[in-house]
C-alpha cells in the first residue's frame, strides 16, 4: 500500500464573525465553514470536490495551503502535518502545492507582464536563478500550456479568459509542484473554453504525474476529470467514491438530488420528470442544523437524523448517512409534493 | 496535407517572431490623458510656471535683494511695471524688483508644495498600505494614531511651533510634512483593504511571497493611480497652507519670500495705487492652482475610465 500524498483528518475551519456595530467585548458568532472533513489523495490522482456555492470548498482549499487558520490534520507524503507547520516551515511546501483560481483575470496582477506573473513563484522559491534562465523557463512553460512565448511582455488585460486561465496554470506549474488545487478553474469561462482548459489540465497531469484537487459547483464538470469525487454540503463530507461508482450508484440523498439536476444529452430527457427538488434553502453556516446537516432538506429525514450526526462510512465508497441507498419512487414523489406546496 | 503544412509554417513563423511589446495599463492611461484638453492646458501652464521658476532669473535685470534707489520713496509713480528700467513687474514698496522677487517666491512655493506632497506620497502610501495589508490589531493601532494626529488643530500647532522655535524653512517643511500624509494614509488604507482580497494577492500569498514584497510589488503599483491623483491635488493644498501661514506673517523669512508673502505685501499696499504688487504674485498663484487641479482631474479620468 503506497502512502497517500495528502491525508486529511477532521479538518475544521471556523470563522469568528463580529457582527457590524458590535462592541469589542461582545462574543463573536462562529461561522463553521468547514466542519470536519476527511479524505485522502494518492499521488497522480485527481480528486473532484463538488458542492453548492458557499458550502466551504474554497475555504477547504485555502486551509490546506495555510491561508486560513484551521484545526485537524493534513499529513503530507513525508509525514509532516501541514496544518501545524509554522509559516517558515510551510514555505518549503508552498512550491509543492500550487493553486489555480476561479476568476482568471482577477487572479493576475494587472500591472505585471505575463512573464513577471508566471516567474513569481519561481523567483520566490529559487531567488538565485539567473534572469536569462528564469525567462527561458517561463517561455518553455508558456509553450507547454498553449501560449505563444513571444507574448511574454504582454499584460493580462490583453488576453481572453481562457488564455488568462492558461497563464494561471503556467504560474502554478513553473515550480514543478506535486499537487495543484484548482478552485473552480472553469466556472467563469464559456462552455466551449471550459473543455479546452479541462483537457489541458488532464494532459498536463498525465505528462507531469501531478495530483489534482479539482473544485467545481456542479457534478457534470467534475465527472470528466476526476478519479474520485467528494461531495460537500455545508462544510461536511456527504459522500466520497470513485467517479464511475458515484455517478452510477449514488448513495446519499443529496448526491442523488445533485445528479438528477445534471442535464443529460438525450432527446427523451425531461428535466421536470427527472429532477429531484431540494426543499428550502441552504441553511446558514452560522447556525447549522443539529445532527445531520442535510436533514432539513432531505426527503428521507427521520427523528434520528436530528439528534445524531452520521459518521463517514469506511471502504471505497464512503457515505455519511444513516439511511443510504437509492431514493424510492415514493420519496421522490414526496419531495416533488413538498416543493409544489 | 498541404494545408496542414502551411499552417504549421505560419505557426512556426509566429512563434519565432520577436517578443511582442505589451500595452501596459499606464500607456493606455497616458493616451487618454493626452487626449484631455483641459488637462493638457493645465500641464502646459504648469510647465511654463516651472520654467519661469527655473530660468526666470536669467532674464532679470535686478537681483531680488538690490534696492533701486531711483525708485525708493516714489514707488507709486516710478515703480510701475516697465521694460525700460528693467522692472518688468514693477517694484515693491522698498524698491526691490518684483520680477525677481516673484521668481524667488515661485521657487519657494513650488518647493513647499512638492516636498509636502512627496512626503505625503511616500510616508502616507507605505503607512496606509502596511496598515491595510496586515489588518487586525496592527491596523487598529496605526489608524488610531492617525485619528489622534488628525484631531489636533494642526494650523494652531503649526503656528505655535513657528512662534516658539522661530520661523525657518525647515520648521515649515517639518510642520507641513507632518500633517500632509494623514489623509493620504487613510485613502491608501481604504484602497488596500479592497485590494487585499483580490485573487492575485491571494495567489501571491499562496506561493509564499513575503508580506513586504506583496505590498511593494502587488499593492503599491495598483494604488499608484489614486496616489498620483491625490498627490497632484495635494500640491496646491500645500501651497495654499504655506501661503496662508506666510500671509499671516509667520511663513518664510526675509530675504526669502513666497507667493503668500508677496500677496500679503501686495494686499497691504493696495490703497496706495500699487496694484501690480498684488496682481503679479496673485496671477501666478492662481494659474498654478488651476493647473494642478486640471491635471489632477485629467489624471483621475485617465486612470479610471469607468468613472465617466
Ligand atoms: N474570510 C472569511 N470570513 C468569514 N467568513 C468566510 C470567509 N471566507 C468564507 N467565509 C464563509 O464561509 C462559507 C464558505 O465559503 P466558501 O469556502 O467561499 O464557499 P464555496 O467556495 O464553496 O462557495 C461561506 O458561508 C462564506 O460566507
Ligand atoms: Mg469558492
Amino acid at each position: 500500500m503506497t502512502r497517500p500524498l495528502l491525508d486529511v483528518r477532521d479538518l475544521r475551519v471556523t470563522f469568528q464573525i463580529q457582527s457590524s456595530g458590535a462592541m469589542p467585548w461582545h462574543k463573536p458568532k462562529q461561522l463553521r465553514a468547514v466542519g470536519g472533513v476527511d479524505f485522502t489523495l494518492n499521488p497522480g490522482e485527481t480528486l473532484g470536490i463538488v458542492g453548492e456555492s458557499g458550502c466551504g470548498k474554497s475555504t477547504l482549499a485555502r486551509a490546506l495551503i495555510g491561508l486560513v487558520p484551521a484545526t485537524g490534520k493534513a499529513e503530507w507524503i513525508d509525514g509532516k502535518d501541514l496544518i501545524s507547520l509554522s509559516p517558515r516551515q510551510m514555505m518549503k511546501y508552498r512550491s509543492d502545492i500550487q493553486m489555480v483560481f476561479q476568476d482568471p483575470l482577477a487572479s493576475l496582477n494587472p500591472r505585471m507582464t505575463v512573464g513577471q506573473i508566471i516567474a513569481e513563484p519561481l523567483t520566490t522559491h529559487h531567488p538565485n536563478l539567473k534572469r536569462a534562465e528564469v525567462k527561458e523557463r517561463v517561455k518553455a512553460m508558456m509553450e507547454k500550456v498553449g501560449l505563444l512565448p513571444n507574448q511574454i511582455n504582454r499584460y493580462p488585460h490583453e488576453f481572453s479568459g481562457g488564455q488568462c486561465q492558461r497563464i494561471g496554470i503556467a504560474r502554478a506549474l513553473i515550480v514543478e509542484p506535486k499537487l495543484i488545487i484548482c478552485d473552480e478553474p472553469v466556472s467563469a469561462l464559456d462552455v466551449s473554453i471550459q473543455a479546452q482548459v479541462i483537457n489541458l489540465l488532464i494532459r498536463l497531469q498525465k505528462e507531469l504525474g501531478l495530483s489534482l484537487v479539482f473544485i467545481a459547483h456542479d457534478l457534470s464538470v467534475v465527472k470528466h476529470i476526476s478519479d474520485r469525487v467528494m461531495v460537500l454540503y455545508l462544510g461536511k463530507v456527504m459522500e466520497i467514491a470513485s467517479s464511475d461508482d458515484l455517478y452510477a450508484h449514488p448513495q446519499h440523498p443529496y448526491t442523488q438530488a445533485l445528479l438528477s439536476a445534471v442535464p443529460v444529452p438525450d432527446p427523451d430527457y425531461d428535466p421536470v420528470a427527472s429532477v429531484v427538488p431540494l426543499k428550502g434553502d441552504l441553511p446558514s453556516p452560522l447556525n447549522p442544523p443539529s445532527g445531520c446537516v442535510f436533514r432539513t432538506r432531505c426527503p428521507r429525514a427521520e427523528a434520528r437524523c436530528a439528534t445524531e450526526a452520521p459518521a463517514l462510512s469506511l471502504g471505497d465508497h464512503q457515505v455519511a448517512c444513516h439511511f443510504p441507498g437509492p431514493l424510492t419512487e415514493t420519496e421522490i414523489a414526496r419531495a416533488r409534493r413538498t416543493e409544489a406546496a | 496535407m498541404i494545408i496542414e503544412q502551411s499552417k504549421m509554417q505560419s505557426l512556426a513563423a509566429r512563434m519565432s517572431k520577436d517578443e511582442v511589446k505589451g500595452r501596459s495599463p499606464w500607456a493606455d492611461a497616458r493616451k487618454r490623458f493626452f487626449r484631455n484638453k483641459a488637462a493638457m492646458a493645465g500641464l502646459i501652464i504648469l510647465i511654463l510656471v516651472g520654467l519661469f521658476a527655473i530660468f526666470g532669473n536669467s532674464f532679470a535685470v535686478w537681483s531680488n535683494e538690490e534696492l533701486d534707489f531711483n525708485v525708493m520713496g516714489q514707488v507709486t509713480t516710478m515703480g510701475m511695471p516697465s521694460l525700460e528700467n528693467g522692472h518688468y513687474f514693477g517694484t515693491d514698496d522698498l524698491g526691490r524688483d518684483l520680477y525677481s522677487r516673484t521668481v524667488q517666491g515661485t521657487q519657494i512655493s513650488l518647493m513647499v508644495g512638492i516636498v509636502g506632497a512627496a512626503i505625503a506620497v511616500i510616508v502616507g502610501t507605505l503607512y496606509g498600505a502596511t496598515a491595510g495589508y496586515f489588518g487586525g490589531r496592527t491596523d487598529q493601532l496605526m489608524m488610531r494614531a492617525v485619528d489622534i494626529l488628525m484631531s489636533i488643530p494642526y494650523m494652531f500647532v503649526l503656528i505655535l511651533l513657528l512662534v516658539m522655535f522661530g520661523r525657518s524653512m525647515s520648521m515649515l517643511f517639518l510642520g507641513i510634512g507632518l500633517i500632509s500624509w494623514l489623509d493620504m494614509s487613510r485613502i491608501v488604507r481604504g484602497q488596500t483593504l479592497s485590494l487585499k482580497n483580490r485573487e492575485f494577492i491571494e495567489a501571491a500569498r499562496a506561493t509564499g511571497v513575503p508580506g513586504w514584497k506583496i505590498i511593494i510589488r502587488h499593492i503599491v503599483p495598483n494604488l499608484l493611480g489614486v496616489v498620483a491623483v491625490y498627490a497632484t491635488l495635494l500640491v496646491p493644498l500645500m501651497i495654499l497652507t504655506e501661503s496662508f501661514i506666510s500671509f499671516l506673517g509667520l511663513g518664510v523669512q526675509e530675504p526669502l519670500t513666497s507667493w503668500g508673502a508677496l500677496i500679503s505685501e501686495g494686499a497691504g499696499t493696495i490703497n496706495y495705487g500699487t496694484l501690480w504688487q498684488l496682481a503679479f504674485p496673485l496671477f501666478f498663484f492662481c494659474i498654478t492652482l488651476f493647473g494642478f487641479f486640471f491635471v489632477g482631474d485629467g489624471l483621475r479620468d485617465a486612470l479610471d475610465p469607468k468613472e465617466r
